[in-house]
């Protein structure tokens, strides 16, 4: 068993409206020295497979196919055993991204 | 209009925008309509398919991501493949793009709001059958309500939907000017809808179907239904 977190955030080439929006919040709070914020999403998952590589490729495939757009984000992950010591960290940026289904 | 046809509108858990669509092509324009629901592995013989607006499976992770892998998705997918004609409205363009029927993606408005108001696009492309009732230029006015609704694509992708005329509507003002402050979601180049190669799939946000009697504010979007319907005549 082990758990993944994975982070998805948006390609640095993609407006992100909520980050603007928290970021002109925060200058208003005064936190002036504040910028580039960007915002994305924390999942967490636990996946039941025999062998570190094995879960890899189970939780690659997952962001591939349905927990990141490739179209607009990317995605960073970290493994680590059942009792929490961390195992191997990978991204959407290790290969060339998979080429997007192209629509014809 | 000579023939009945058979029109299948796809419900979602989440769409709302089924019923507005089973109106339009119904009592509207007197064609049959039936509903397909999404776990159906079959279309049933349909003649056109219609992904409808709505949020479906409350739009959770990415709006239409989830219901890209509905069991119906898949008869979508080769029903469109066989060259089928396929209309995705709103949330069903998202659903088109999220399955990689159609290119690009549909990002956060960049104002962040919600929109729901009438809007002005342009016709871009009538030499699709989802346009072949009107004139190049023309401008409809109907309405959208969406807060996922900025079309965003790679440059290369942009490029080749530009050199393929695979833009079929974009937004404008009431003259036909698509200028910046026309575009009420940051859309590239004002883009509202967008055909594949094939131009037998279209996806647009605007809603056609919510436009489709003078009651409702505006009857330039049936055009776009009647259009579909000709086609197949």
């Amino acid at each position: 068993m082990f758990k993944a977190r994975i982070e998805v955030t948006l390609k640095a080439k993609i407006l992100d409206p909520q980050g603007k929006a928290i970021e002109s919040s925060l200058h208003n709070l005064g936190f002036l020295n504040v910028s580039r914020v960007r915002t994305g999403k924390n999942i967490e998952l636990f996946v039941e497979v025999a062998t570190l590589d094995d879960a890899v490729s189970a939780v690659r495939l997952a962001c591939e196919k349905l927990l990141a757009n490739p179209v607009t984000e990317e995605y960073e992950s970290e493994l680590f055993s059942a009792d929490g010591i961390s195992l191997a960290r990978f991204s959407s940026r290790d290969k060339s991204p998979r080429s997007a289904e192209k629509a014809e | 209009m000579t023939v009945a046809r058979q029109v299948g509108v796809v419900v979602f858990p989440g769409s709302n925008c089924d019923r507005d669509t089973y109106n339009a092509f119904g009592s509207v324009l007197h064609q049959k309509v039936k509903f397909l629901w999404h776990k159906d592995t079959s279309l049933d013989g349909v003649d056109v398919v219609v992904l409808p607006g709505g949020f479906s499976y409350g739009d959770y992770l990415r709006s239409g991501a989830i219901a890209r892998f509905s069991p119906i998705m898949n008869e979508v997918k080769k029903f469109a493949d066989r060259g089928g004609i396929v209309l995705g409205i709103c949330n069903g363009f998202q659903v088109l793009v999220e399955a990689g029927i159609l290119p690009g993606a549909l990002v956060k408005n960049e104002n962040l709001k919600f929109v729901c108001r009438h809007v002005y696009i342009r016709v871009e492309n009538t030499e699709t059958p989802f346009t072949s009732q009107m004139k190049k230029g023309q401008v409809l006015k109907v309405p959208i309500a969406h807060g996922d609704g900025n079309f965003y694509a790679d440059d290369d992708t942009l490029k080749r939907l530009q050199d393929n005329d695979e833009i079929v509507f974009r937004y404008s003002t009431s003259a036909g000017e698509t200028t910046r402050t026309a575009n009420p979601n940051g859309s590239l180049d004002n883009i509202a809808g967008v055909v594949n190669r094939r131009r037998n799939v279209l996806g647009m946000m605007p809603h056609p179907e919510r436009a489709s009697e003078q009651i409702l504010g505006s009857a330039s979007g049936v055009m776009v239904l009647k259009s579909v319907i000709e086609s197949l005549n």
